[in-house]
């Protein structure tokens, strides 16, 4: 565990960075400092592998405070990670990863075999650990960088915007990437951002700064979404604030299972079921269970099957895992506005219909608070 | 082209303490000694200052003061303080020329490391040796480099005037050519100062090439 007290970095110029942080960051999480530009969310990261020393307070690192322990020893025991990388141009990508491992006095041997392993921890083909880092992508050098960080297994990790230089797909498949390492790995890990959708998707709390060095709130993302404890938080949250609270929603929704049709029924079948069912929308289902489509049965044909009939499009959701946003995602995809649930092989297991849906959301606004993650 | 046949087919040019061989000998001892001295003296001093950033006015200082000093000038005055006869005289001059080239390179060069780069070796733990020695100066080896070159050439054709105060190397076929009229002689030995300089050239780009990192220099073979 990482606690700031009271800790406060006052620079050369007068510039006060970072005011009276109180903040704790727990084993063993993701704890993101996100903020408008200027806030301090580096100079508080700094602070804790002592690139930057704080003027007054204590940073302790479990129960140690870390103005006892010499800077370089202190900060092979932490894994670092910038924006840019920061690879050593003149070293091969492997040299680049068994850094810190040399440095403790690994033999060399057993230094690369873990630069190899984590490489491909981090998801790079092992073909690129002879090349130098200009022969890498911007996404392949971050991924080089977090390898890095954690080749002689630190306990905690700090992470200053890694992910901001890379274009949209590449950061958001390092952010998934991020989220499986640690689910295996367990760091204490403080992450940067002045991205709220990255904080919220990778944090298990945020901590938003504001200007001046303050800390304006700390919470999960749910609770930070549902409920900003004042104007600035709610500002910088934005205008999807509702939208994107849904994402830590599970999708607990009432699944009618009476709503599907085989892809070869007879039209008067359809008919049938939709009478019975009093519901219009159903969906169509192949022999192998899967979805096919929606069919409206108050625009039938006299005879045949349904698979004379035009499917529209569909969107489904895993019950029980995906969120209330996939499954309003899902649902905007169809025009019965109802979102088919599946299981994890793709078989349909329900519908979840328009009414169902517009309750489950009026039911979250009504609640405001959201409950557990997506 | 007649005075150069002259001058390199003359066979008593190729033997004997005033052959070619002894005297480009002699020139690249000077050449070299001057060189070294001036390595060991900015080469440290570049990296220190470009790496804790004190004394950095002192670079500019030096290099702006050693380009208006005349080597010839500085030449004669030694020669009148501590007499003919030894080498000092001649390398004392040689080595103000080629320290500011190297101090201003060194300096560069270190200074020039993208901060990130330093950033990120501090922060993974190297100490202010470590850094320095183990990722600024591969960085900044071609441009280290690059200043020993131009020193290097610019030594090896200054060192023409240790004749001037009777001591050897190629500056005496100039000088000696010069004052007897012997206009073979001066070309001859002008001629032998420009190859040099373009050995030197060619040296420098083969220690480049051994030295430099490819990650730095780019340059690495396609597969
Ligand atoms: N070395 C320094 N000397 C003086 N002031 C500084 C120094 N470093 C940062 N500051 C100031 O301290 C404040 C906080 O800077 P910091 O870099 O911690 O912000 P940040 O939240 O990381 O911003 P960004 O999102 O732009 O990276 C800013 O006002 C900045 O100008
Ligand atoms: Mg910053």
């Amino acid at each position: 565990m990482i606690t700031f007290e009271g800790v406060t970095k006052r620079y050369a110029d007068g510039t006060i960075a970072v005011n009276d942080l109180h903040l704790e960051v727990p084993t063993a999480e993701i704890t993101v400092l996100v903020g408008p530009s200027g806030c301090g969310k580096t100079t508080s990261l700094r602070m804790i592998n002592r690139m930057i020393d704080a003027t007054e307070g204590k940073i302790l690192l479990d129960g140690v405070d870390v103005r006892t322990i010499d800077p370089p020893t202190l900060r092979r025991g932490i894994g670092y990670v910038i924006q840019q990388a920061g690879l050593f141009p003149h070293r091969k990508i492997v040299d680049n990863v068994a850094t810190v491992p040399y440095l403790l006095g690994w033999d060399k041997s057993k230094a690369r075999a873990r630069a190899m392993e984590l490489l491909e921890r981090v998801g790079l083909d092992t073909a690129l650990a002879e090349r130098y880092p200009f022969q890498l992508s911007g996404g392949q050098q971050q991924r080089v960088g977090v390898a890095r960080a954690l080749a002689a297994d630190p306990p905690v990790l700090l992470m200053d915007e890694p992910f901001s230089a890379v274009d949209p797909i590449v950061r958001t498949s390092l952010q998934d990437e991020l989220l499986r390492l640690q689910s295996d790995l367990h760091k204490t890990i403080v992450f940067v951002t002045h991205d709220i959708d990255e904080a919220v998707k990778l944090g298990d709390r945020v901590a938003v700064l504001r200007v001046g060095g303050t800390l304006a709130q700390v919470a999960d993302p749910a609770t930070l979404l549902s409920a900003p404890a004042d104007d600035f938080v709610r500002e910088f949250l934005g205008r999807d604030r509702g939208i994107r609270r849904l994402s830590f929603v599970p999708a607990d929704l009432p699944l009618r299972t009476d709503l599907t049709v085989p892809d070869d029924a007879d039209i008067s079948k359809v008919a049938g079921v939709a009478a019975a069912s009093g519901l219009t929308w159903l969906a169509v289902v192949d022999s192998g269970g899967r979805p096919s489509g929606w069919v409206n049965a108050a625009d039938l044909p006299l005879s045949g099957t349904v698979a004379d009939l035009r499917l529209m499009p569909y969107g489904t959701f895993v019950a029980g895992r995906d969120s209330l946003r996939s499954a309003l995602d899902a649902a905007l995809l169809a025009p019965s506005g109802g979102a088919i649930a599946v299981d994890d092989e793709g078989r349909v297991t329900g519908v979840a219909t328009a009414g169902a849906l517009a309750a489950a959301t009026s039911g979250i606004a009504a609640e405001g608070v959201g409950t557990g993650r997506g | 082209m007649n005075w150069l046949i002259e001058f390199f087919g003359d066979p008593d040019n190729w033997s004997g303490s005033s052959g070619i061989p002894f005297r480009l000998l002699e020139h690249l001892e000077f050449s070299a000694l001057a060189l070294l001295a001036a390595v060991v003296i900015a080469v440290p001093l570049g990296l220190w200052i470009g790496h804790t950033g004190r004394g950095a006015l002192f670079v500019v200082l030096s290099a702006n003061a050693a380009r208006a000093l005349p080597t010839l000038g500085l030449l004669v005055l030694i020669v009148l303080l501590v007499g003919v006869g030894t080498t000092l005289p001649v390398l004392i001059p040689l080595v103000a020329l080629a320290v500011p080239p190297i101090l201003v390179n060194t300096y560069e060069g270190i200074r020039g490391v993208d901060r990130d780069l330093r950033d990120a070796a501090y922060g993974m733990g190297l100490r202010g040796g470590q850094v320095l020695l183990r990722v600024l100066v591969p960085v900044a080896l071609p441009l280290i480099l690059l200043g020993m070159r131009i020193a290097a050439i610019q030594v090896v054709a200054t060192a023409t005037v240790a004749a001037y105060v009777g001591l050897g190397g190629l500056g005496r076929y100039i000088i000696d050519g010069l004052a007897t009229k012997d206009f073979a002689s001066t070309i001859g030995g002008a001629v032998l100062v420009a190859l040099l300089a373009l050995a030197v050239q060619t040296a420098f780009t083969l220690v480049n090439r051994v030295a430099v990192s490819p990650g730095v220099s780019r340059r690495v073979k396609v597969r």
